[in-house]
């Protein structure tokens, strides 16, 4: 019934707009075509400089609305390098995008119709070229050159005595693994894998694979002040590890290993006073559409002090320990300060498990 | 003259440029009396096939329109539900709620058809086909006949696209770049099955169509202009279209292949795409492969493509603010060489799209200051349209206020292109909204301002009527605000890293802050969409009771197609071919009190061709 009610609204306001342009034509006719259409002309020309206006208006209004919503301050070492590269950039487009804009709606409200008049024959300057194909060069140059010295300081190799952690994407939700104490992460091959008790395909032939300690829900507990480095990995298809608070993401390809790091600056206690959210917790989201449970794909990053990770790390059971000794008692994942990492909501991380069992 | 030669069988007796208009006219009458079908459906005219991309370009468009309109409802009302979906979509939304999957089916076909079918086909295929023989001066294309292929290759492509939207697994929805091993794993989603492969059949049909389109215009533009049309005394347009030719002649293949090979990994166990997988609890046979390649591959197709969009409009823009400002385009030359520079350079940057794929950094950096430079040309650009109309005398048909639209979004959405090009920026970027409102801006809504500009201003030659004034300028007024009111917030969340393509938010910390604000965006763009059918609808109007056309160059422009008759026959000038004595863009005082000297008037005495 509304549904009927919506088409009867648009039909009536379709009819309503086709009458109101026909008797403007019809108006045209009786007034004189010249006469209406040098009237349009002159209001069109001022509509120039509403929409003008109304356009910096808009842009200052949404500001105002979003800036309060925006994701707080970049979390990582490499996040500052980008917040100050984004701003750097954000000057010269701004300023360009400004200045265009203005001039583009100036001179269509300024040098509308006039009568019959020949207007300045302007078809060429090569002077006024070579000013802005230089100028927009040596622009571009100053931003490249900074673009890619944080490009390569993001990229490079991370430094010696990194954390390592292994981040392993599958439809639909995250796996981490960390090494255990001997600080290394064992081999591990597709083949191997099993739901039951090898979800990673670990290769129970390496002894390096002993220690290791997996996380189902890909919780991610991060060092302050400490370099970490993510081997990013995936089950089955492309996935992407979006790391927003971060200012980084990188994608997870199946039979590749790439990887990303970078050095945690604010612990989530921190981040909670900082935004005064005390529901504040840094996520994990996947940013390359990898199905129809894409959306849901989180997990939790935990930032905390090294005493509190070392701590944590202490409670873990290796999942060696956890699937090949059935009379140890199982140990509950993940710690008790991210009750919530599993899925967002139950139901529907119920209805998006396809292929886990 | 081969211009003459490979009409001569459509045309009857228009076998010399030295034709007596007389005997021509006896013969016209011929020409009307073709049949239904040879006329309006298997027809070999030019004028005819463009109308028919442009309406099925209408048709593709209203349709991925609607899609859109459908997922934004569930973007921006996730808990609500709609009975208008379970009407459309059935049993993919039962009970009013749109299933997950349907709702990546819509991002995924919306993405597809309004790139490919709407953007190339519709903009590049209507104006390509309706400009290259009349601003050139030619009776039709080099070859008629694979031009009419051409329409029915894609027509066929849109109709096997359209029924994958009724199978039962549903339509493709790995998004439109369907990256594998999702597109090519039935067991990793639904979309994935017969609708995959449909897609792909579709896909390969379009791009020959597309490649049958392409080499027929290189070389009518070439081979067939009118004496006296050097290179350089054609109009931008054609220039434009030249160049988007060759673009798609080149790339296009490169997504055959692609799509080929998918093909392969699909149904012939091949492994190009694939390797190492676990899926549906087992571990798949292949190994060796690279998820990787596909990316490459679709990319190197994927970037020009969008200049494939973007060229046309741009050429379409340049013609409509000279005409409308009356002045000539400034800076000829530069625009011709910055056209240039972006076809060389649209090769050159396609992994800006694969910063965050960890490809090698060091590539990655190589493809940063390429894309970068790409800025320049596009710069330039900008600068000479605000140079064109500088101290005109401007007539703001609704031609011209699109044109000027298309302007403004394509500076704003040429430059957050800065951001996303620069891999340090990206790598926070990549895959948020910040991307969506980038490419919608400057590839979705300008391109689609240079298609409306064209539409209007070249509605008066495709139907020899008018389309409404009034409802042109409300049509433009709801499209340029509903489109910065829909797409310049979403910078913002782009910004704070939400991502693109999910079904919805509540239940992210980081993003469901942004709920308020998606709402706004889909009531926005529901409005939106109904302008656009006030365009389809004065369109159709107009076609029948416009007003009508009297004066045969309406708009007392310079190029060529203004010489026709006010509705030109098959065959296009009724007498001789006009001869071509100046450039595209001389407004100037005619000596007689004109602002205008059309290309097909000789030099007056002593007069210097200024330019060329």
């Amino acid at each position: 019934m509304s549904g009927l009610l919506l088409v009867a609204l648009v039909a009536l306001i379709f009819v309503v707009l086709y009458q109101v342009a026909r008797s403007s034509e019809m108006v045209a006719r009786i007034q004189g075509e010249e006469i209406f259409d040098k009237k349009r002309n002159k209001l069109l020309a001022y509509s120039m400089l509403v929409l003008m206006v109304s356009f910096f208006a808009g842009i200052y209004a949404c500001h105002r609305y979003m800036m309060p919503l925006m994701a707080p301050e970049a979390a990582s070492d490499h996040g500052k390098q980008y917040d100050f590269m984004f701003l750097v950039t954000l000057a010269v487009t701004g300023a360009v995008f400004v200045l265009c804009q203005i001039l583009l709606f100036w001179f269509a409200f300024k040098y509308q119709r006039k009568g019959e008049k020949v207007p300045f024959h302007f078809a060429h300057s090569t002077k006024l070229e070579l000013v802005w194909t230089t100028i927009p060069a040596i622009a571009m140059a100053v931003l490249v050159a900074i673009g890619l010295k944080a490009w390569f300081t993001m990229t490079s190799e991370a430094p010696k005595g990194s954390m390592q952690i292994e981040i392993i994407g599958k439809q639909f939700n995250w796996i981490s693994r960390y090494p255990g104490p001997d600080g290394v992460l064992g081999k591990r091959y597709f083949t191997n894998i099993n739901d039951k008790d090898n979800i990673l395909g670990l290769d129970w032939k390496d002894p390096k694979n002993m220690d290791d300690i997996i996380v189902p829900n890909g919780e991610l507990r991060l060092v302050k002040g400490k370099p970490v480095e993510l081997l990013i990995g995936s089950r089955d298809v492309i996935h992407d590890v979006g790391l927003s608070h971060f200012r980084l993401k990188m994608d997870a390809v199946p039979g590749i290993t790439s990887r990303l790091w970078f050095t945690p600056i604010i612990t989530t206690e921190e981040m909670k006073k900082i935004t005064g959210n005390e529901k504040f917790v840094y996520e994990l989201s996947c940013d390359q559409m990898c199905g129809k449970g894409h959306y849901s794909m989180r997990a939790v990053i935990v930032v905390e002090t090294q005493e509190e990770h070392d701590a944590w790390l202490a409670k873990q059971q290796s999942y060696y320990a956890q699937n090949h000794q059935p009379e140890a008692p199982k140990v509950e994942t993940p710690a008790a300060d991210a009750p919530k990492a599993e899925g967002p909501k139950a139901d529907s991380a119920k209805s998006i498990t396809m292929n886990i069992k | 003259m081969s211009n003459e030669a490979t009409t001569q069988h459509e045309i009857h007796h228009h076998d010399s440029h030295a034709h007596d208009a007389h005997e021509h006219h006896e013969h016209a009458h011929h020409e009307h009396k073709q049949h239904f079908f040879t006329k309006y459906v298997f027809s070999m005219d030019h004028k005819i096939i463009s109308r028919q991309f442009l309406v099925m370009g209408m048709f593709w468009a209203i349709a991925g329109g609607l899609m859109s309109v459908f997922f934004r409802l569930q973007l921006g009302f996730p808990d609500k539900t709609f009975a208008i979906l379970s009407n459309f979509l059935g049993e993919w939304a039962r009970g009013g709620k749109l299933d997950p999957e349907m709702y990546y089916g819509l991002v995924t076909i919306h993405g597809t058809v309004l790139v490919f079918f709407v953007l190339t086909a519709g903009l590049s295929g209507t104006f390509s086909n309706f400009l290259i023989p009349l601003q050139i001066g030619a009776r039709d294309m080099a070859s008629p006949f694979l031009n009419m292929l051409s329409f029915w290759f894609f027509a066929i492509a849109s109709v096997i696209m359209f029924s994958s939207l009724f199978v039962t697994t549903g339509p493709a929805s790995g998004g439109w770049t369907t990256y594998p091993p999702l597109s090519a794993l039935k067991e990793a989603s639904i979309g994935s099955g017969l609708g995959m492969d449909l897609w792909l059949v579709s896909m390969a049909l379009f791009v020959v169509s597309s490649l049958l389109g392409g080499l027929n215009y290189i070389v009518t533009v070439l081979n067939m202009r009118t004496k006296g049309m050097s290179m350089t005394r054609m109009p931008l347009t054609i220039w434009a279209f030249l160049f988007t030719a060759v673009l798609g002649v080149l790339s296009f293949p490169v997504l055959l292949s692609a799509a080929v090979l998918l093909l392969f990994d699909r149904h012939a166990g091949t492994s190009f795409y694939l390797s190492e997988i676990f899926i549906a609890g087992k571990a798949l046979p292949n190994v060796g492969g690279s998820a990787i390649l596909y990316q490459h591959l679709f990319r190197f197709l994927g970037h020009p493509e969008v200049y494939i969009i973007m060229l046309p409009a741009m050429g379409i823009a340049s013609e409509v603010l000279s005409t409308h400002s009356r002045k000539p385009i400034f800076g000829y030359f530069a625009m011709i060489l910055s056209l240039i520079g972006i076809t060389v350079l649209a090769f050159l940057v396609w992994a800006h799209h694969m910063f965050v794929t960890g490809m090698s950094p060091f590539l990655g950096g190589v493809f940063v200051l390429l894309t970068l430079l790409i800025a320049i040309p596009s710069a330039v650009k900008v600068f000479n349209w605000l140079t064109t109309i500088f101290r005109g005398n401007i007539r703001f048909t609704p031609a011209m206020m699109f044109a000027i639209g298309f302007v403004s979004l394509f500076i704003s959405g040429g430059l957050t292109g800065l951001f996303l090009g620069n891999s340090a920026l990206d790598i926070h970027l990549h895959d948020t909204y910040f991307v969506v409102a980038h490419f919608h801006i400057v590839m979705g809504i300008s391109a689609f301002f240079g298609m409306f500009a064209g539409v209007y201003h070249w509605f008066p030659k495709m139907y020899g009527r008018f389309m409404n004034n009034t409802l042109g300028y409300i049509h433009f007024f709801l499209t340029f605000i509903g489109a910065y009111v829909i797409f310049w917030p979403m910078h913002y969340e782009g910004v704070s890293g939400m991502p693109r393509r999910y079904y919805e938010y509540t239940n992210w910390e980081s993003f469901k802050q942004f709920g308020e604000l998606n709402q706004m965006i889909s009531i926005a763009a529901i409005i939106v969409f109904f302008a656009q059918l006030l365009f389809v609808f004065n369109y159709f109007v107009s076609v029948w009771k416009g007003r009508k056309v009297t004066d045969p160059n309406p708009w007392k422009a310079n190029s060529l197609e203004w010489t026709t008759p006010i509705l030109p026959g098959h065959g296009n000038w009724d007498g001789p071919i006009p001869e071509v004595y100046r450039w595209a863009y001389d407004y100037k005082d005619n000596g007689e009190g004109g602002d205008y000297i059309p290309q097909n008037v000789p030099l007056r005495e002593g007069e210097a061709d200024d330019h060329h």
